[in-house]
């Protein structure tokens, strides 16, 4: 495996500093751009505003997603091809790549920063491996019913070394405890029809999966388990003849700001609003689009939303305190995904059939950067590493 | 399955469209995801017609939406025509 490093590596303080021997950094700056097609990752310095490295050999990147180490110096990348790749932010290499599953969708890590989850479309189920060596641990089948395995959606890590994840085929969350990492016990739980993908809320007590087969997103307490899941939302299309869905929307904790929760609807171009009080719905926000991501700015002030093909090209900006519409934004040619810098005073978007990384700043949304990178699509920074459900 | 071929720009544009934006489910390598992988392997017992109708009309009661907005259904067939053998890249 080759590592590219880009001629003004240099330029880069305090990385890779090989003239001048090793130089002592933090990484909270710091993040990684999934390049989808050419399975290479752009390192990133977000104060900079810059690319330090790239990394190459990381297999089939669409729909790659990263979770980080607790120190915040590690990015755990999950390839769709079950490539599972730790990643030294400052040294910029790869430390370890395992091929754990035959097609995976995602991944997360525990809350003591031990054990790293991946979620397996074929074989249905999630791997538990050791986040120091990436040696498996232990494996929780997704086998809903005698013989037949689901597509796992939506794992989310929980206090206590749980995770909570959703079942495509097999209709149900399923939350598992890894106290013993090599011995989980797995608690199940009736959500509705196709689940497609999950969060946690900030505070970690609540698992939603939002559901394609009907109206409706199942909400599992965590506090209350016992309880088991229950609808909100539901019915919210009353009927009427759903829109195309030409991608999936996903669901992660960023939605919840300011006591609500801002989900994207299924087939229909709006954003639900939900008080996380009263799990009742409050309002509707009608979009440009398919709503994917409905991401919170860090403050909560603001919500950006993107779209699924054909309308991503645009995004729209929710400002929270109105509850309307107040930025519509064309920020470039297949906006893939977003991501907040720490305190979220600018945003970077993928634009992916652009080949670039555009920066916003979101106090004025004026544009104040652009990065080249290669079929952009993903975009994690590590702030990630210290926060529930990322 | 004699078929007007789409022109060759058309062409590279249904390649793109099928491996990023069908790939957001199917894979862009088109070993499946969410959706079904779309592999020769995977499609040699299924009827070309029938898969050619799957991309147009969509399946009611799964995720695969119609695609008739920004395909004819000589495109659709193209497509299948394709995937059967070897897709382009």
């Amino acid at each position: 495996m080759k590592m590219l490093r880009f001629l003004f590596l240099l330029a880069v303080s305090g990385l890779l500093a090989a003239c001048v021997g090793p130089q002592l950094r933090g990484t909270g700056d710091l993040g990684l751009i999934i390049e989808r097609a050419s399975g290479q990752v752009t390192l990133i310095n977000t104060s900079s505003r810059q690319p330090y490295a790239r990394i190459d050999g990381l297999g089939d990147l669409s729909h790659a997603s990263v979770v980080y180490s607790r120190d915040a110096r590690y990015a755990y990348v999950f390839g769709r091809d079950g490539g599972l790749s730790k990643i030294d932010l400052l040294e910029a290499r790869i430390v370890k790549r395992i091929i754990q599953s035959g097609n995976a969708i995602g991944g997360s890590i525990s809350q003591d920063g031990r054990i790293v989850v991946a979620q397996n479309y074929t074989p249905g189920g999630i791997k538990a491996f050791d986040a120091e060596t990436l040696e498996l641990l232990s494996e929780v089948p997704a086998e809903y019913a005698p013989g037949k395995f689901s597509k796992v959606v939506g794992l989310a890590d929980a206090p206590g070394n749980k995770f909570a994840y959703a079942l495509f085929d097999g209709g149900e969350i399923w939350v598992s405890d890894f106290s013993n990492p090599r011995q989980p016990t797995t608690q199940r739980f009736p959500a509705g029809s196709q689940p497609y993908d999950g969060l946690i809320t900030p505070d970690g007590r609540h698992f939603l999966a939002g559901l394609f087969g009907e109206d409706g997103i199942a909400m599992l307490d965590l506090w209350q388990p016992e309880k088991g899941a229950r609808k909100i939302l539901e019915n919210y299309g009353r009927g009427e003849q759903k829109l195309p869905v030409f991608k999936m929307p996903h669901l992660r904790g960023w939605s919840v700001a300011q006591g609500k929760a801002y989900l994207p609807a299924i087939g229909r171009h709006e954003v639900l609003v939900v008080d996380v009080a009263t799990w009742q719905e409050v309002g509707r926000i009608a979009v440009r689009g398919q709503p994917v991501f409905v991401m919170a700015r860090p403050d909560g002030r603001q919500v950006w939303v993107n779209f699924a093909f054909p309308d991503y090209a645009k995004v729209d900006v929710i400002d929270t305190l109105s509850g309307k519409i107040t930025q519509e934004l064309a920020p470039g040619k297949g906006i893939l995904h977003m991501e907040f810098t720490p305190r979220g005073e600018q945003v970077w978007l993928s634009a992916r059939d652009d080949n670039k990384v555009v920066i916003y700043n979101t106090g004025n949304f004026a544009q104040v950067g652009e990065i080249a990178v290669n079929s952009p699509s993903g975009i994690f920074f590590t702030h990630r590493a210290g926060r529930i459900g990322f | 399955m004699a078929l007007a071929e789409p022109t060759a720009t058309r062409q590279k544009e249904l390649v793109r469209m099928v491996r990023q934006d069908c790939g957001s489910c199917h894979g862009m390598t088109l070993q499946g995801g969410l959706g079904p992988a779309l592999l020769p392997a995977a499609l040699k017992d299924k009827p070309a017609e029938g898969l050619a109708a799957t991309i147009y009309y969509g399946r009611p009661g799964t995720p695969m939406p119609p695609w008739q907005q920004f395909l004819s259904e000589a495109e659709a067939a193209w497509i299948v025509d394709k995937l059967i053998s070897e897709f382009p890249q």
